[in-house]
């Protein structure tokens, strides 16, 4: 899990190509970016093609609900060049909680996404079925949030 | 005769049925007998563990972790302690033993694991004699927990810094006598299916996935590896004491049924290898390192995977500095896999999408949480 | 056994002799010995439950039912005392008179089927000189059950069982009729009775080895056991077609079942195996101890290979009954045909 990449020329590399808005996430695991939502498709089809990156697998697909927006977080790993990425996007909770899906990209999204807005209510834009998963059909209420309050029968 | 019309019927694969493992509900639109569509529905064994772990401690949130994958115990709770370990930053203060113990049981763990897998997939068609042979010796690793950790399938045996208890002296002999029949059996076990020609009839060619498909569908783990995919965590980024082992990965290339068969049989032959050896290391010590009575690891996240026997399993855990997590994710393997089987049902006949989704070896514990 | 047939004809001279006219003193004793024959198929059931029960067990390293009677000999007579004190649950939508005689049509078309058989010399209920065709005839009209209990379930699991059986049991009449066809053109007779007469001195299991081999896999696919139990597929049907029934009338399914099995391997035991005739001339042992030695001995292969292979596909059905089966029964008649025509040469 350690091998990691050099991350200020990723996001040099990404803003010029495509303005993804992207910089450099500080935090523990130093191994993380923070884009903006606008570019996301984009970010995460470069991240996947380009050959000196080539992530070609999604790890994991989780949201967290911090007190000052919802993060979305995708962890990555690439085959062949075996080091790892974290891309994190944030998303205000004021508006309607709305990020580009990243299912064309790689279909492991589609499951995952599914999940994040069956608990955590986050809108996936662009996503081919988007419809609970986990919980029933007629449940209402995103289970994840923290301000959800547990059902008592 | 064409007045007759033909109609395409929906047909329930579950969520009641023998052959789904678990409560699983695929909603197939049928042609006759061959499926034209596949619709997953899953979140019938839900239970909100990943809510749950944000209003417990670390500690008490281990127990749990064997209620996910609930075939494989042991491997569930080794994810989740070594994410732990990892945000606290005490990876490397684990005693030899206890590292070299839990080998021993995340090795068995995946024997047992995988002969569920054997087990069902024969019982799938109509194989109730190789479902016997398989546990019966699932049994006797069962015991071997029972000896170790107190109980047969949620063992709650590890802890942040090690594990819960040493073994006591019956534990060692018990686990030789199984290490010696193991050969013979994994004998039986071939004789009566691999080599069957009814059952490589039903196997050989049938649902292949490609290398491209399985990477862009997210599969990890044997079936991964049964599609050309030559990565696993245990020989490439060896966590733990798994860079002492010599082992084989197995890999095939078609991807088809027989293929993630023959890569999981194979895969018990090599825990077999990894089980003599940390037989014959296994150094005295203490088994749990000092670790503070309270767990509070630094505020941080992580995300920690290890080589399931279903794939890989990862824990993302966000710390706020205080004794519950804030947020732990829980990316399981069978989540991802079983999607592929919407698409890998279309144009199977019934009888092979039942094969085709029992060697995809999903357990619907892990799905749902 | 003589002694039977000596009972038989002194129960009928008294019936004469207290002044019933010979007809219906016929028609009388005729239907004791079919009900003979019924109970001695219905006793033959519980013994052969136990030991598919306890084979099974042996094969899978198990015990098998061990509490109730000796070894467990009394679980199965348990068991349908069980199955006759249950609910009768009809379903709402289902074809109700055609549900109802569905499982009644597979037991009167397996038990028609004993009329024919012989369990030793003269025991034979009526000894029609068509007895083979008649047999396979009967094995024919089993279909029609299976299929009116899958169409009358309003059920789409047994729907598609229904439909498995029809196609299993229609393709594979052929190969069984043409694997018979040879024993015929040897003993130039139908009469099961002439052909255990023919055996007397080799068994037909040994120039007939192919023709053997052909009815063995088509009985199993026409009692729809072991290897090709499709139709009532647990694991992928639910139980097929009688996935619906449920008390006595899936007992009767079962029990058709078992009285189809028996009936097979009688067939395979007189045809093939040489009938009531002793190996080795050891005629101290009764005919009759002989047949149901050789009856046991078919069924106990028949269980060895339900409980060894996993099932197989539909296609590869089809393609073992059509492709394999019916190639290997054509060359097995060409070369009894051949081989009868040379032996009547040299033997003049």
């Amino acid at each position: 899990m350690d091998k990691k990449i050099d991350r200020q020329a990723l996001v040099a590399f990404l803003n010029e190509k495509m303005d993804a808005q992207a910089e450099v996430f500080e935090d523990n695991t130093e191994g993380s970016i923070k884009v903006s939502r606008l570019k996301l498709v984009e970010t995460m089809q470069e991240l996947r093609e380009n050959p000196q990156y080539k992530f070609d697998v999604l790890m994991n697909l989780s949201s967290v609900d911090y007190p000052e927006n919802f993060t979305v977080i995708y962890h990555l790993f690439s085959i062949e060049h075996k080091h790892y990425l974290t891309v994190k996007v944030e998303i205000s909770k004021e508006n309607d909680c709305r990020v580009p899906s990243v299912s064309s990209v790689w279909k492991a999204a589609q499951v995952h996404e599914r999940e994040v807005f069956d608990l955590m209510g986050v809108v996936f834009n662009g996503h081919p079925d988007l419809r609970r998963i986990l919980l029933p059909e007629d449940f209402t209420g995103h289970p994840l949030r923290k301000d959800f309050t547990q059902q008592a029968d | 005769m064409n007045d007759i019309r033909t109609q395409e019927m929906n047909l329930n694969f579950g969520p009641q049925h023998p052959s789904t493992h678990g409560v699983y509900r695929g909603v197939f639109t049928m042609q006759g007998e061959y499926v034209t569509k596949c619709v997953n529905h899953i979140g019938y064994l839900h239970r909100g563990i990943e809510k749950l772990a944000e209003s417990r401690t670390y500690t008490q949130f281990i127990p749990y972790n064997g209620r996910l994958d609930y075939v494989s115990g042991m491997l569930n709770e080794e994810a989740y302690v070594r994410a732990v370990e990892k945000l606290m930053g005490i990876s490397d203060q684990i005693p030899e033993r206890a590292e070299y113990i839990r080998v021993i049981m995340v090795e068995l763990q995946r024997i047992a694991s995988h002969l569920v897998f054997y087990s069902s997939m024969a019982l799938d068609m109509a194989g109730f004699t190789p479902w016997t042979y398989g546990f019966r010796e699932r049994d006797t690793i069962l015991d071997l927990f029972e000896m170790a950790a107190g109980s047969r399938m949620m063992p709650n045996y590890m802890r942040f810094g090690g594990v819960a208890a040493d073994l006591n002296e019956e534990f060692m002999p018990a686990l030789r006598k199984l290490l010696d029949i193991m050969p013979k059996c994994m004998e039986e076990y071939h004789g009566i299916l691999t080599g069957n020609e009814i059952f490589q009839a039903r196997t050989k060619g049938v649902a292949p996935l490609s290398r491209e498909k399985a990477l862009i569908y997210g599969i990890s783990g044997p079936s991964a590896r049964a599609s050309g995919i030559d990565y696993d965590l245990r020989r490439d980024e060896p966590y733990g004491i798994y860079d002492r082992f010599k082992f084989n990965v197995p890999v095939r290339q078609t991807g088809d049924t027989f293929d993630r068969y023959i890569v999981r049989m194979d895969e018990m032959a090599e825990s077999v290898k990894i089980l003599e050896q940390a037989y014959r290391e296994l150094p005295e010590g203490p088994v749990l390192a000092k670790v503070p009575k309270i767990i509070k690891p630094p505020a941080g996240e992580v995300y920690h995977r290890i080589e399931h026997s279903k794939g890989h399993l990862g824990f993302h855990i966000v710390s706020d500095g205080t004794a519950k997590p804030y947020r732990l994710r829980i990316c399981s393997p069978c989540f991802v896999n079983v999607a592929v089987f919407e698409e890998m049902a279309v144009g199977l006949h019934l009888q092979d999408a039942v094969v085709a989704f029992a060697s995809l070896d999903i357990v619907l514990g892990e799905i749902d949480r | 056994m003589v002694l039977f047939l000596v009972w038989v004809d002194m129960f009928r001279q008294w019936l004469v002799g207290i002044g019933i006219p010979a007809l219906p003193a016929e028609i009388l004793i005729k239907t004791i010995l079919v009900l003979i024959v019924i109970i001695f198929v219905l006793t033959n059931l519980i013994v052969l439950v136990w030991l598919e029960r306890k084979f099974a067990a042996f094969y899978a390293d198990r015990v098998g039912p061990n509490r109730l009677g000796p070894a467990g000999f009394l679980q199965f007579p348990v068991d349908i005392v069980k199955m006759l004190g249950k609910e009768d649950i009809i379903p709402g939508n289902v074809d109700r008179p055609v549900f109802k005689i569905a499982s009644i049509c597979a037991f009167l078309t397996a038990i028609m089927g004993w009329a024919v058989i012989p369990l030793g010399k003269g025991m034979i209920l009526e000894d029609l000189n068509v007895g083979l065709l008649y047999f396979i005839a009967i094995g024919s009209t089993g279909t029609i059950a299976f299929v009116m209990a899958g169409f009358a379930s309003n059920n789409k699991y047994a729907l598609l069982g229904g439909m498995r059986t029809a196609a299993q049991m229609i393709s594979y009449e052929i190969p069984l009729a043409f694997s018979l066809l040879g024993i015929v053109m040897i003993t130039g007779s139908l009469s099961l009775t002439e052909i255990v007469d023919a055996q007397k001195n080799v068994w037909f299991v040994f120039p007939q080895i192919l023709a053997f081999f052909a009815y063995f896999v088509c009985s199993i696919a026409e009692t729809n056991r072991g290897p090709f139990d499709l139709a009532e597929g647990e694991q992928e049907l639910v139980a097929g077609y009688f996935v619906e029934y449920s008390g006595i009338r899936y007992a009767l399914f079962m029990v058709a079942e078992y009285t189809h099995l028996v009936a097979v391997s009688a067939i395979a035991a007189v045809v093939f195996l040489g009938g009531w005739n002793a190996p080795f001339g050891l005629t101290f042992i009764p005919g009759f101890i002989w047949m149901m030695l050789k009856i046991y001995l078919m069924i106990f292969l028949f269980m060895w290979v339900r409980w060894t292979f996993v099932r197989v596909k539909v296609e590869h059905l089809m393609h073992i009954g059509w492709k394999f089966l019916i190639p290997l029964t054509l060359f097995n008649i060409m070369i009894t045909g051949i081989g009868v025509y040379v032996y009547r040469m040299i033997a003049g």
